[in-house]
């Protein structure tokens, strides 16, 4: 173990927020410095359509409440958006002043104004007249928790099934503290909740509640249950204690005291997403000594955006590219020792047109470590899915074309649940504007068309 | 390199920066680190029997994050002793012989009081004299200042007594808290001025604190107006020294004053018929070291044209600047969007669509790609849509060609009148 290892409360520094918000004078220079476009190209990257120019004006006048107003109105999570999104690949990448002169921070100045609003206690938006009708929310992370604060600014009478002890869903224990504070999500949550939505923690859906029972007791049901936990890899090892699945292993450092157990140890971590790197970066800022994420294609195919990308680098993270684990090793006594890995090499596409690995024979190596982080994607709930009785597709739920309604008429889906086989998006961004989008149509289908007067 | 110095009305500086009678100008220790920093030369503040001033005394007006775009004063006169500011002019002026040292003189409109105070200062050695009859606040309470500013008579008879007292230039510093300046210049012209400047300070008051309610500034809750100045007051003043420059009854040398923040801002008051520019606020917001890059623009910019002298631009866009009748009806502009600059920002859209003549369309090519193009047929030439657009270049006003000869509105109104005679005599 290193000489210089960090002690215990260090480490709980390192899981607090990196990047330091925009002063006023920052935020002040920066407003001014948009251009306060028409018919902006921004608002049209945004996938929850938020009046950018709109927010960043009002910074620019003093007027934070009607700011933040402005972006929790079109997004209900635009706290931790402001923090998450991958924003150089939509609103700041559409941004006119790339073709001039630098884009406006707009995450930074986003982030500003409902950090505002969280310091100056603001309670945003005031629940609609109730219109009688009730909608149960199975999970409260992005989707589930855009479309209760929608359903509820409509009239509805809202309740959220949540099986964690905390709302929040992948905001609050999917996200890595470091990058995505706790008291943010809840913060977001506590907006809806003050919109009457009533909240069921600890209610896991299909053993506390049956999903019959919600199925006749609303007038609709909306599932966003987002993904399970990391599959298997499939290999030798596995099943060792110091094998993670890398959704608990972050989790982990949200939900209790910042484990000391990895400082000064190697670590790998399989599989080259955005969890993936969340996973690295989270080992690092535990005292681990080395990191070191393993992946079966090349830097090219990675999935996790850039920005993560270069944040893991800054981290320290190594790269094992075209690599792929054969077997965990261990000693005697069932600790981790070491990864044996395969080189591999692209061939080509299959199915999904991504280029599919093959291993290279002969070429096992083993990297010394002691302790392996499974971040190969997420299975699905197919369970509950099935309690439903509503289609799926390897446990994503299938919509109607143009549609959030599942093959259930009174239950709708959105969110990671219906991500996958050329549906949906991953962003928390986008499963927000699902959420609003199916909170509106089950509007639709239950009030029907707004009478035309004239 | 060009020659920067200047020469107006007899009073020469190594170049045509002065520092405006100000607050940087209140102690020789100013005015010396000021002509050490490059300054040509320094309008001494206001000399006159000292005053009592208040705290606080300033005030800005910031514009989108910009600090300082206007400024706003309520400080008075000198309030130190008029003998130990002429020591202090007598020792600046001794290390400093070069350099212009101009006394501004403030006293109650009385011939034996600016006889008196003019003699006092003659012994000490000015290059010349500013009369202030401009400051717009607290002074003219008492009738001094701005008061007498407003009143041509006043600002002829007092001219005339310093004068009858003075052996070196006197020049008159305007008030613009008035609705003809040449009006007042012309008074200084029959008092016998050997210049004038302008402008002083403009009525007003910068603001008001919208949580407290006081005004800005403040002296214990209790506001009063003061005077304003700074870059936002530039085309005020660069319009009344160009009315005056222009107009022949006036005729004299211009000290070209009023929100003089750089080089370029300092072309722009020399063309128009200024020989050198006094400036503070720019001073009192950034440091005397501001001069520098003053003195290395202007030199720049004369070799660049070729111009020997700075006194060579003196008053060269005069002759363009004119009345509203006497411009070409038939001159015609339109706005043509270079689409490969444009940044798709679409602002010159909106300003056009909501604001002004509806001609410019947002559109989209085969391909789907978003672009702006004006309607020329419809286009009147504003220029908005050139002034709101952030990407230089995107915009060109674009010079028509036109078949008619020009043609002013005099021109036309002389030629229908001609005509109308011409129907009445036929109805006879």
């Amino acid at each position: 173990m290193s000489m210089t290892s960090p002690l215990k409360d260090e480490l709980e520094l390192n899981f607090q927020e990196a990047e330091r918000g925009l002063s006023q004078r920052e935020a002040l220079e920066e407003a001014n410095r948009c251009l306060y476009c028409y018919d902006a190209p921004c608002i049209q990257a945004c996938p929850t359509g938020i009046d950018i120019p709109t927010f960043i004006k009002k910074i620019a006048s003093g007027n934070y409440k009607g700011s933040a107003r402005t972006i929790m109105t079109a997004n209900p999570v635009g706290a931790s958006c402001a923090r998450v999104c991958p924003t150089e690949e939509l609103c700041e990448g559409a941004c006119v002043l790339n073709h001039s002169t630098k884009p406006i921070m707009i995450g930074n100045l986003q982030r500003y104004s409902t950090d505002w609003a969280i310091q100056n206690k603001q309670a945003l938006f005031k629940a609609g007249k109730k219109n009688g009708k009730k909608v149960a929310i199975v999970g409260s992370g992005p989707a589930g928790l855009s479309a209760a604060r929608e359903l509820a600014l409509l009239g509805y009478s809202v309740t959220i099934f949540e099986a964690e002890k905390n709302p929040g869903g992948l905001n609050t224990y999917g996200i890595v503290s470091f990058r995505l504070p706790q008291r943010i999500s809840y913060w977001e949550v506590e907006q809806v909740k003050s919109l009457d939505v009533e909240i069921k923690t600890n209610t896991r859906v299909g053993l506390d509640v049956s999903a019959d029972q919600l199925i006749g007791e609303f007038d609709a049901v909306i599932l966003a249950i987002g993904m399970s936990s990391v599959p298997k890899l499939g290999i030798e090892g596995e099943d060792l204690a110091g094998v993670y699945d890398a959704i608990d292993f972050v989790k982990a450092t949200k939900t209790g005291a910042i484990s000391d157990e990895f400082i000064g140890k190697k670590m790998a971590v399989i599989g080259a997403g955005n969890t993936a790197i969340d996973a690295a970066t989270c080992s690092v800022r535990l005292g681990a000594e080395q990191v070191a994420i393993i992946y079966r294609r090349t830097q090219k195919e990675m999935t996790a955006y850039d920005f993560e990308f270069e944040f893991a680098k800054q981290e320290g993270v190594g790269f094992h590219w075209l690599t792929a684990p054969s077997r965990i090793l261990a000693d005697e006594s069932g600790h981790v020792t070491g990864i044996e890995c395969m080189k591999m090499v692209l061939s080509e596409p299959g199915e999904d047109g991504r280029s599919r690995p093959v291993p290279i024979s002969g070429s096992e190596f083993v990297i010394p470590v002691d302790g392996v982080i499974r971040a190969i994607g997420q299975s699905r709930y197919i369970g509950l899915i099935e309690q439903f009785g509503i289609k799926h597709d390897d446990g994503v739920v299938m919509l109607e074309a143009d549609s959030y309604k599942t093959s259930n008429e009174k239950v709708f889906a959105c969110g990671d649940v219906i991500f996958g086989k050329g549906q949906g998006e991953a962003m928390v961004v986008s499963a927000a504007q699902q959420g609003k989008d199916t909170a509106y149509e089950i509007d639709l289908t239950i009030m029907g068309e707004a009478v035309d007067i004239a | 390199m060009a020659d920067l110095s200047i020469n107006l009305a007899g009073i020469k500086s190594p170049n045509p920066f002065w520092l405006a009678s100000a607050p940087p100008t209140n102690s020789g220790y100013q005015v010396q680190r000021a002509f050490e920093a490059g300054w040509g030369g320094a309008v001494w503040k206001t000399l006159g029997d000292p005053i009592l001033n208040v705290s606080s005394r300033f005030a800005a007006v910031s514009f989108n994050g910009q600090r300082v775009a206007g400024f706003n004063n309520i400080e008075l006169i000198t309030d130190r002793p008029l003998e130990v500011n002429l020591k202090e002019i007598y020792e600046t002026k001794k290390r400093f012989p070069d350099h212009a040292i101009i006394a501004s003189v403030m006293v109650e409109p009385q011939q034996e009081k600016w006889h008196e105070i003019i003699k006092r200062i003659e012994a000490v050695g000015v290059d010349g004299y500013e009369l202030n009859f401009g400051c717009p606040h607290g002074m003219a309470e008492r009738g001094m200042g701005a008061a007498s500013g407003q009143v041509p008579e006043l600002v002829e008879k007092q001219t005339y007594w310093a004068k009858e007292a003075a052996s070196k230039p006197v020049i008159v510093k305007l008030t613009p808290n008035i609705t003809d300046i040449t009006v007042t210049a012309e008074a200084a012209v029959r008092g016998g001025a050997d210049a004038i400047s302008m402008i002083n300070t403009i009525n007003s008051l910068a603001g008001v604190d919208i949580h407290s309610w006081n005004t800005i500034p403040h002296v214990g809750g209790k506001g009063a107006h003061g005077g304003y100045c700074g870059p936002a007051v530039k085309p005020i003043a660069l319009n009344m020294v160009a009315e005056c420059a222009r107009n022949p009854r006036i005729g004299l040398p211009i000290s070209g004053i009023g929100g003089i923040s750089n080089w370029q801002d300092a072309v722009e008051f020399l063309l128009m018929g200024s020989t050198g520019v006094q400036i503070c606020t720019a001073a009192m917001h950034h440091g005397f070291r501001i001069v520098e890059d003053m003195i290395e623009g202007l030199s720049n910019y004369l070799d660049e044209k070729g111009i020997a002298s700075v006194m060579d631009i003196v008053g060269k866009s005069v002759p363009r600047y004119s009345d509203w009748g006497n411009l070409d009806l038939n001159y015609k502009v339109v706005a043509r969007i270079n689409n490969d600059i444009c940044i798709n920002c679409n602002k010159c859209h909106i300003a056009c669509e909501d604001t002004s003549h509806q001609c410019i369309d947002m559109l989209k090519d085969e391909s789907g790609i978003s672009f702006l193009r004006v309607r020329e047929e419809d286009c009147v030439g504003c220029n908005l849509c050139s002034i709101v657009c952030p990407a230089d270049g995107a915009i060109d006003m674009i010079e028509l060609t036109n078949e008619l000869p020009p043609m002013t509105w005099n021109e036309r109104q002389a030629y229908l009148g001609g005509i109308e005679n011409e129907s009445v005599d036929f109805a006879k």
